[in-house]
């Protein structure tokens, strides 16, 4: 039988290679879908603690639904950030990007 | 005919006079020597063309009478200044011995000052002295007094630095007004020790609180505060050490400030304040013992001087002595009496010495003069009356005064101080007959090259010769003492006159006199073996008892001193704790800035880092309480 705690245990995985793609990624494509497999992992806790523990209505649902929809838009701007900087600086390796450098 | 109501209305024209005459000089008349002068002697002429009258009113009418008419200057809470107008007789000899010597010595100041470049400054400065000086007169509060008294300091620290080109010139100023600022700061203290008690800094109101009010407690820090301002102005001791400098300024200018009016403004004061003064035994017997000291020590110092305007200096300050000493046994009259012809003589032996000055080119050392008295016959004559009537020969005006003074001390029971007095008499005498007998008469022939003073200078030594004979009768029992009718204030001794005390004090001056021309004309006693004899003392005189040296060592060790230990505070302990919080600060930031690697990936680890911290420290808490 499939409970809650499988689903908390597939966010927590899911939510830990997102950190770990931010972290260890160089690509900045890569690092942007990394943040998007942690925000999945939040939706996937929204809906599950929804179904198991607050019944009855469906605001983890509706949370979910926003996260997507701010994930879009996110993942629009992030999009368009990174093809501007790979056309100034013909990468998207994060190690060529430390003008902030000491 | 005027109006003598009218005369009372618009006396606040005395001291306002001047002050429009600096006023146009500054702004406009500046670059008109010549006009600028005739700006101030016609503001000064004004002046005394209305005191004249003025005084006629107030000495015709009764004693008692006061006209006030007064404005709010400032206010604030407890503290309320007026600028007004006081008139009693006190105020109209005040009126009459300042706007007469002003006048005359600004006359006098053409001739002696003709060559000077900067003759419009000087006749500027001239001009808000008189007003500022009248104003002081005038004054009908003592916040207003305390205004023009400052007014009357600056106008002393510029003129007495006229010649700002020499550095001694420069350094007497300053001196001057540093050492004023002393006194000026424990009279300031007392008059706001006297706001704060009495809640008024008028004279009529205080004097009317004061009356029955008897708590010694208060009184006497108030008189003894309020006393600074004379021991300044006036120069006592020990803040006499300014007046002997300020003979760097030109000689006119010592004539008028340093000897006639602003030094006797002190004077003035306790004359002003006797109400207070008067109440407290105690503060009476130390300006008494002040005076009667300073009046001691500065005739023996000037006994030995060769600079004849040092000579003066010193015989102004010892006479300033005998005036406070008079107030301080309380015979007011014989203080405000021997004050008016001090006044008149002092400024003709100062004006004199001038032409003397003028004559030898800028030759101040009277060994460097000598038988004066056939080429300046009219200098020479009118400095013998100023001399005779500062030794007290009768019948001039200095014999009056002075020996109502001593007649005080004598009368009062103050046998000390009239032995002292007599004894300041016999050595004022001798030193004044020691400088005539050598810069007039002498063997010496350094003045064959002299020449008489042109009348615009002579004149005015003339006008103030006659008033230096005839000026003490007016206190004399001639007159049936009408001045000491006049003069006078609750609690101040008043005795009749007698012939002993008068036939010893001139016996007193005779032989002063008698002494010097054995020794400086006649040769009988040489004055090289006296010097020989007496090395120690005379080297003690000669160099003023080492005041000036004592005061240099206070301050070397003292105020240098502790600008030293502050200097080190400042530098080590202040600037440090500043410094090393800087340098920490910039320390820190070196070492830091190397977390600043510029790779988004690593800002977003020390958040994670942040993250875990927290988490950590939460779930221990809970585990903590769980436990």
């Amino acid at each position: 039988m499939i409970g809650l705690i499988h689903y908390l245990l597939l966010a927590t995985i899911l939510f830990g290679i997102g950190v770990y793609g931010v972290f260890a990624k160089r690509n900045a494509v890569a690092i942007l879908m990394s943040v998007e497999l942690m925000l999945n992992a939040v939706n996937i806790n929204f809906v599950a603690i929804n179904k198991f523990v607050q019944t009855g209505n469906a605001i983890g649902q509706l949370f979910a639904i926003f996260v997507i929809v701010v994930a879009a838009a996110e993942v629009a701007v992030g999009l368009a950030l990174i093809i501007s900087i790979y056309r100034l600086r013909k990468s998207v390796n994060l190690n060529d990007f430390n003008l902030m450098k000491w | 005919m005027i109006n003598m109501q009218n005369i009372l209305n618009i006396s606040w024209l005395i001291p306002a006079l001047p002050f429009l005459a600096f006023t146009l000089i500054g702004l406009f008349l500046h670059r008109w020597p010549k006009i600028a002068a005739a700006a101030s002697i016609l503001a000064i002429g004004g002046s005394f063309a209305l005191s004249v009258p003025l005084a006629v009113k107030v000495f015709t009418g009764s004693p008692e009478q006061v006209f006030e008419i007064s404005a709010r200057w400032l206010s604030m809470p407890g503290l309320r200044v007026d600028m007004g107008i006081m008139i009693d007789p006190l105020t109209a000899v005040m009126l009459i011995v300042v706007t007469t010597v002003a006048l005359l010595v600004q006359i006098y100041s053409l001739g002696y000052m003709d060559k000077d470049p900067g003759l419009s400054s000087y006749f500027a400065y001239q001009s808000i002295f008189a007003g500022s000086m009248l104003g002081l007169v005038v004054a009908s509060n003592f916040g207003q007094l305390f205004v023009f008294w400052e007014l009357v300091g600056i106008c002393s620290y510029l003129l007495i630095g006229f010649w700002f080109g020499k550095e001694s010139a420069r350094d007497a100023a300053i001196k001057a007004f540093v050492t004023n600022r002393v006194g000026d700061f424990g009279f300031l203290l007392g008059i706001l020790l006297l706001t704060i008690v009495f809640g008024t800094l008028n004279y009529s109101e205080l004097a009317v609180r004061l009356a029955g009010y008897n708590n010694m407690a208060v009184l006497l820090p108030i008189s003894i505060l309020l006393f600074f301002g004379p021991m300044g102005k006036s120069a006592q001791f020990p803040l006499h050490v300014w007046l002997p400098d300020a003979m760097e300024g030109p000689t006119p200018v010592s004539a008028l400030i340093h000897a006639a009016t602003m030094v006797a403004a002190g004077v003035y004061l306790i004359a002003r304040a006797f109400f207070i003064f008067s109440q407290s035994p105690q503060a009476m017997f130390l300006i008494a013992v002040v005076g009667g000291f300073t009046a001691l020590f500065a005739a023996s110092i000037a006994l030995v001087q060769n600079d004849i305007k040092r000579i003066l200096a010193y015989s102004t300050l010892s006479q300033l002595g005998y005036m406070v000493m008079a107030m301080g046994i309380g015979a007011l009259t014989a203080g405000m009496f021997h004050l008016m012809t001090h006044a008149f003589f002092k400024s003709l032996l100062f004006l004199a010495a001038g032409s003397v000055i003028h004559a030898l080119h800028e030759e101040q050392d009277i060994w460097k003069m000598g038988q004066l008295s056939h080429k300046m016959p009219i200098t020479t004559w009118t400095f013998v009356i100023g001399a005779l009537a500062l030794a007290g020969i009768p019948p001039l005006s200095g014999f009056w005064s002075k020996d109502e003074i001593l007649l005080g001390a004598y009368a009062g029971g103050y046998m000390g101080l009239y032995i002292l007095g007599s004894l300041v008499a016999f050595m004022t005498a001798f030193y004044m007959f020691r400088l005539i007998f050598t810069a007039f008469f002498g063997s010496n022939t350094h003045g064959h090259h002299s020449h008489e003073s042109s009348p615009v200078m002579t004149i005015p030594l003339m006008i103030l010769a006659l008033f230096s004979i005839v000026a003490g009768f007016v206190g004399s029992p001639f007159m049936d003492n009408i001045f000491g009718h006049f003069i006078t204030s609750p609690g101040a001794a008043h005795h009749e006159a007698s012939l002993p005390i008068m036939a010893v004090s001139s016996l007193i001056a005779l032989s002063g006199i008698l002494l010097a021309w054995m020794i400086y004309q006649k040769g009988i006693i040489s004055p090289e073996n006296l010097r020989q004899r007496f090395s120690g003392i005379y080297q003690l005189l000669y160099r003023k008892y080492y005041v000036d040296e004592l005061y240099a060592w206070l301050i070397a060790v003292f105020v240098d001193g502790g600008a030293r230990l502050l200097e080190w505070i400042d530098l080590k302990i202040v600037n440090g704790a500043v410094n090393s919080l800087a340098s920490f600060t910039g320390w820190s930031g070196q070492t830091l800035r190397y977390t600043e690697d510029g790779q988004v990936q690593t800002y977003a680890l020390y958040l994670l880092a942040g993250v875990v911290i927290i988490l950590i420290t939460a779930m221990w808490a809970v585990f903590a309480a769980l436990v």
